[in-house]
C-alpha cells in the first residue's frame, strides 16, 4: 500500500504543474497592476482639444467623483469603447473627462464629431507626458478618481461591460 | 569670404546646440545602461533599449530629460517604478511577494540535496551484506 501511495507522487506533482499552467494561460500579461491605485492621482494642466487657448486642471475636479479616459483617434480599441463611453455618458451620472494621448487635434475633432462626444471635457497631451505620469501603456486606458482626488481603479485596455457593472459603478456608487 | 564664414560658424553652432542633448556621450551611456535593465511595457519582452514602441521612445527622452537634471540612477527606476511598478524593472526587487521567486531556486537544490541523501543511505542499507565479499572474490 505504502509502496503505491509513492507511485503517486510524481502524478500528483503533474497534476500540480497543469493547475499552474492553465491558470497562467488565463492570465492576461498585458494587465500590470498598476502602482498608482489609491494613490494621488498626478496632477495636470493640458490645453483643451476645442479650444487650445483655454487648458484644462486635473484641479478642479477636487471634490466630484470622475473618469478620465485616456483615448486618441489613431487608436482602434478606443473605437470600439466609444459606444460604450456614450452610453456612459447618459446614464452614469459622473463627468467622463478625456485625454487625447499622442494625436492631432484635427483628427481627434473629427472623431468625436463623427462618433457623438462623451466627454465633459478634453485635454490634449501631444508629447505623451502626463500619458507617462499616469503609467499609460496602452490606450485605451480609465481611471476612476475620487473626490479627494486619489486614483480608486484603472481599466486597462477598452472598458467591458462585466468591468462596468461589476466593478466602476457600484465603486461610483460608493465613493459618492 | 568673411560673411560667408560667419554663416557657416552660425550653422555650425546651431547644430551642435541641438545635438548636445542628444548626443552628449555620458547622458547617452548612462541612458543606454539604465534603459537596458527597464522593460518596455508595451512590448513586454524587449528592454527599453532595443524597442522602438513609440512609448519607449517617449520614455528614453523623459530618462534623459531626468540625467540632465542630475538625477542619480536609483532615482530615476524609483521614478518610472512609481510610475509602471516593479514589472518596468527586469531586476525584481526583493521583497514579501517576491521571496519565493528569489529563494524558489535555493529551497527546490536543498530539497534535491534531501532527496539525494535520504535515497543514497537507502540504497547502502539495502545492498546485500554479502556484496563486498563477492566483490574480492
Amino acid at each position: 500500500m505504502k509502496t503505491q501511495l509513492k507511485y503517486l507522487i510524481p502524478f500528483v506533482i503533474f497534476l500540480m504543474l497543469i493547475g499552474f499552467f492553465l491558470k497562467g494561460l488565463n492570465l492576461d500579461p498585458r494587465e500590470v497592476p498598476s502602482p498608482l491605485i489609491n494613490k494621488p492621482a498626478p496632477m495636470f494642466e493640458q490645453p483643451l482639444l476645442n479650444d487650445a487657448s483655454k487648458t484644462f486642471s486635473s484641479n478642479s475636479m477636487l471634490g466630484q467623483v470622475w473618469l478620465l479616459n485616456v483615448w486618441a483617434s489613431w487608436c482602434t480599441a478606443c473605437r470600439d469603447e466609444h459606444p460604450l463611453l456614450m452610453a456612459m455618458s447618459q446614464q452614469i451620472d459622473v463627468p467622463i473627462v478625456g485625454i487625447d494621448y499622442k494625436d492631432t487635434n484635427p483628427e481627434a475633432l473629427d472623431v468625436l464629431s463623427k462618433l457623438g462626444n462623451p466627454y465633459s471635457a478634453v485635454a490634449t497631451d501631444v508629447e505623451g507626458r502626463v500619458g507617462i505620469d499616469y503609467g499609460v501603456y496602452g490606450v485605451p486606458e480609465t481611471y476612476l478618481i475620487d473626490k479627494e482626488g486619489v486614483i480608486r481603479y484603472k481599466q486597462i485596455g477598452p472598458i467591458t461591460v462585466a468591468a462596468l457593472q461589476e466593478k466602476i459603478i457600484p465603486m461610483i456608487k460608493g465613493l459618492k | 569670404m568673411k560673411r560667408l564664414l560667419a554663416l557657416f560658424l552660425l550653422l555650425l553652432s546651431l547644430a551642435l546646440n541641438a545635438e548636445s542633448i542628444a548626443s552628449d556621450p555620458l547622458v547617452e551611456a548612462r541612458l543606454k545602461s539604465l534603459s537596458q535593465e527597464l522593460r518596455c511595457l508595451v512590448c513586454q519582452n524587449q528592454t527599453l533599449a532595443d524597442s522602438t514602441a513609440p512609448l519607449a521612445e517617449d520614455l528614453r527622452r523623459e530618462i534623459r530629460e531626468l540625467i540632465a537634471k542630475g538625477m542619480t540612477d536609483e532615482e530615476i527606476t524609483n521614478y518610472l517604478v512609481a510610475r509602471y511598478g516593479d514589472f518596468v524593472r527586469y531586476r525584481p526587487p526583493f521583497k514579501s511577494q517576491t521571496a519565493l521567486l528569489w529563494l524558489g531556486p535555493t529551497v527546490m537544490l536543498i530539497i534535491g540535496f534531501v532527496v539525494l541523501w535520504v535515497t543514497l543511505r537507502r540504497r547502502n542499507k539495502t545492498l546485500p551484506n554479502d556484496y563486498e565479499v563477492a566483490d574480492e572474490i
